[in-house]
């Protein structure tokens, strides 16, 4: 019964680039059918197993290979990208970059296109596969009309079409809100029943995997496989979280309440987790006891009053928004993509201006103030580093928006240093910003808008695409920014994010608020988790079944959460 | 937002849209080298005259495109303008005859020759023109890439052209974002700034911009590998479309025209101009 299709035999692999090999001595065998789940940090070298498989390593990216890796018994390295894509199917993480074509049809026809395959053979064969991921009706869409999920429906039938036998998926639900992407996971799964593939999932958003069944997960680390197993008994272990892996929420609350996690309580699916009653009431003890909230109740900095915007002058984006920022706030905006959440935020910025309404800031109407005066008072971080980077120095970059304001040179070294050290960048202030890490990167263009000392920061998605190591340092760096009084807005669709670190929120939905206040409250409610494409949490069911109101058992969870988080610092 | 749509391909159904696009950039070529060939000016508002048909019957919108039609009159009158202040003397020298109009000095003397001469040139550009405008207005782009390796195109060429199709608003959109970022650092690229302080200030963008671009570029590449890109010597295209009865008829018909040009040209005038003077 069991074929293996995928063998790594004492594999290793050394980027010329690099001196350490990134994978060390991996064995791994896969079989066929089989759906694996491989997570691990940024830089953990999961990604670099991936692309032993799909053949970009190490046809594309050079290096040194010993050991073996074969795909249905054959050596990767004797083959050709071109042979393996013919077995391994892969869907890369960014759904709108990797879309080649000018409309759906012809990025699904893509791999037939370079096989030669005639026309009269194509076109049918492009709908069936069209038909399989539910976009038959798009043929004719370009990519710019399509959602985050139905471009990755394309890419999944794009790899589809050529019948292979592996899919390989790199990090799928990193670009999709967590609604789209729980619809994601259900869709790969139902195309493995229905086509009896071999998955490998590349992902470190554990729990929303989990939403329907793998068969194992293997953890990854500094280039070793520490861990390969059963879904039950790696989530009964601790080694996830030692590892830099999120939990399920679920999972990591009945741990805060110091219940032990045997694999036969089945804690890899929160519809099969048996809890004792003895259990049961440590989970609501231990949720009593963490009731208390503090609420910020200050004064309002930032007000917006019947905001109204549209790009066109046909559809309407922004469509009477009132909503105020007080200061000292953590504060989110939330709402699927396209709900207009972006454009609020560039309407507080000034990079667009509203048709109608007034945006005060500390009771100071700003309609005259130029983006360079606003950016002054509101700053905002892109949420692509690479977007706000244009000098090719630390200091410099940081130094930036002070020297096109024409500070002086001493005043400009001192806030300059001051602000670096706040953002632990004090020690590399003479590197070139080319030697950072993504995430080093992401906390430089923090402090090129931090040195402007505005009133309020706008981070836009700070924590995409990382980890939960560097996701928990760009937070904790953030909240730290915040207790020391910097006011800060959001926009995101992390649930994790907003629930564990924002004061208040707001929903937008249609270009109206459909709900604002605390976010622990958003994410138990069934119509608020719909309309905004979220998702309800875990702990909405895991409240249910101690017995108590989803909204306080949140709120506890997030309020254990924090003190363990100050009791750490 | 606006800008991205002067350009875009609406598929108004005409039978123009209907032509496969190898036979709107085959009858494309085909007429503009005919009106590239002659400069017999009975011939040229023959061409004109098609031209202008085919441009109704395509439904093409002038009034979106009025400003680049404005900009092109502008550039063919000062064309016409420089014509004459370059060289007012040549219609004489290819007419051999002088019917003066009026005399400015000995050097500047406008002569019906002069006038018949650059009548013709402007003909010459008023027929390629709306050829050219109409030939982008109407073909499908993602039918484009296919039509050049339709004419022997390497098809790693056409493919260029069909990402930059693709990824050019995605570009644009980057270039805003960042453009937008920098100015609330306080650059400035407006016009109330020195030029100076604009290059400089537009050399930060690029940065950034060449940056995020070069990122995409990799995930494009792999993208396009992972899918056996670039294993053939050739390649079939999902948006090519076979050519039908139409398509034969129109192409025979450009052919016909194209060979009437020749035919005129160099059998019946023996000139390249016409020459009503004599």
């Amino acid at each position: 019964m069991k074929e293996p299709i995928i063998e790594f035999k004492d594999f290793s692999f050394r980027y010329y680039a690099q001196k350490k090999p990134t994978l060390k001595h991996i064995d791994l065998t896969i079989n066929k059918g089989e759906k694996v789940l491989i997570v691990g940090l940024s830089g953990s070298g999961k990604s670099t197993l991936g692309n032993c498989l799909n053949g970009l390593i190490p046809f594309r990216y050079e290096g040194e290979i010993t050991g073996s890796c074969k795909i249905k018994g054959r050596e990767t390295k004797d083959l050709s990208i071109a042979e393996l894509s013919k077995t391994v199917g892969t869907v890369l993480q960014d759904s709108d970059g990797q879309f080649v074509g000018l409309n759906v049809g012809e990025d699904i026809a893509f791999a037939l296109e370079n096989d030669n395959v005639p026309l009269e053979k194509m076109r049918p064969k492009v709908k069936e596969i069209a038909k399989m991921v539910d976009m038959e009706d798009y043929l004719k869409s370009s990519p710019m009309e399509l959602s985050g999920g139905q471009k990755q429906r394309v890419a999944l039938a794009g790899v589809l079409i050529d019948e292979v036998e592996i899919l390989l998926f790199d990090e799928p639900l990193a670009n999709l809100d967590p609604a789209t992407g729980k619809t994601a996971i259900a869709l790969i799964d139902d195309l493995q029943k229905k086509i009896d593939s071999t998955v490998i999932i590349i992902e470190h958003r554990l729990e929303d995997v989990l939403y329907r069944h793998v068969d194992r997960i293997i953890l990854v680390s500094d280039g070793e496989i520490i861990l390969d197993g059963d879904p039950d008994e790696v989530l009964a272990s601790d080694v996830l979280r030692d590892h830099g892996i999120r939990e399920p929420l679920y999972v990591s609350a009945a741990k805060f309440a110091g219940v032990k996690i045997t694999p036969d309580m089945h804690p890899s699916s929160i519809d099969e987790f048996s809890l004792k009653d003895e259990d049961r009431a440590k989970i609501l003890a231990w949720a009593k006891s963490h009731m208390e909230t503090k609420v910020k109740d200050e004064d309002i900095l930032l007000e917006g009053r019947d905001l109204r915007f549209s790009y066109d002058g046909i559809k309407t984006i922004i469509d009477g928004i009132s909503f105020d920022v007080k200061k000292g706030e953590m504060f989110a905006i939330i709402g699927k993509n396209g709900a207009g959440k972006s454009t609020l935020s560039k309407l507080l910025v000034g990079f667009e201006r509203e048709d109608s309404g007034t945006i005060y800031l500390e009771n100071r109407d700003i309609k005259d103030d130029t983006i360079y005066e606003r950016g002054k008072e509101i700053g905002i971080v892109l949420q692509n580093p690479n977007q706000m980077i244009c000098n090719t120095m630390i200091y410099d970059e940081v130094a930036y928006g002070l020297k096109n304001g024409g500070v002086k040179e001493e005043e400009i070294k001192e806030r300059v240093e001051e602000t670096l050290k706040i953002c632990g960048l004090y020690e590399m202030r003479n590197w070139p910003i080319s030697a950072l890490s993504y995430g080093q990167k992401k906390r430089v263009t923090i402090a090129s808008i931090l040195v402007m000392r505005p009133k309020i920061i706008i981070l836009d998605e700070p924590t995409a695409g990382q980890d939960y190591r560097h996701y928990t340092e760009i937070m904790e760096f953030l909240e730290r920014l915040n207790d020391a009084g910097q006011t800060i807005i959001m926009i995101t669709h992390d649930m994790h994010l907003m629930l564990e670190y924002c004061d208040r929120c707001i929903t937008i939905v249609d270009g109206k608020i459909y709900y604002e206040g605390l976010p622990s409250k958003a994410l138990v409610d069934e119509k608020i988790t719909e309309k905004a494409n979220l998702k309800m949490t875990s702990l909405y069911d895991l409240a249910k079944i101690v017995g108590m109101s989803p909204d306080d058992f949140t709120q506890s969870y997030i309020n254990a959460e924090r003190s363990m988080r100050h009791e750490k610092d | 937002m606006k800008k991205t749509k002067l350009f875009s391909y609406v598929d108004k159904g005409t039978i123009i849209h209907k032509l496969s696009g190898l036979t709107k950039l085959i009858c494309f070529l085909l007429l503009s080298f005919a009106s590239m060939f002659t400069y017999d000016v009975r011939v040229l508002l023959i061409l004109l005259a098609i031209s202008l048909i085919i441009s109704y019957i395509a439904k093409f919108p002038f009034r979106r495109y009025k400003i680049v039609f404005i900009y092109f009159l502008v550039f063919i009158l000062f064309n016409f303008f420089l014509n004459f202040l370059l060289a007012p003397g040549y219609g004489e020298e290819l007419f051999g005859t002088r019917h003066v109009i009026f005399v400015i000095n000995d050097y500047f003397t406008l002569t019906w020759e002069q006038m018949f001469y650059q009548f013709a040139k402007l003909i010459k550009y008023l027929c390629i023109m709306p050829l050219g405008l109409m030939f982008f207005f109407t073909i499908d782009p993602s039918e484009f890439a296919s039509s050049l390796n339709g004419i022997k195109v390497p098809y790693k060429a056409c493919t260029v052209f069909a990402l930059a199709l693709r990824y050019f608003p995605d570009i644009q959109r980057d270039f805003t974002n960042i453009n937008l970022a920098q100015q609330a650092r306080g650059i400035d690229t407006s016009k109330k700034a020195s030029l100076k302080q604009r290059i400089v200030s537009i050399s930060k963008i690029l940065l950034p911009l060449v940056f995020s671009t070069l990122d995409r570029v990799e995930l494009i590449s792999n993208a396009m590998e992972l899918r056996g890109y670039g294993k053939a010597k050739s390649r079939t295209w999902y948006s090519y479309r076979h050519l039908v009865k139409r398509d034969h008829i129109a192409i025979a018909v450009c052919i016909l025209i194209f060979v009437t040009v020749l035919f005129m040209r160099y059998f019946v005038v023996k000139d390249l101009f016409w020459n009503p003077f004599i």
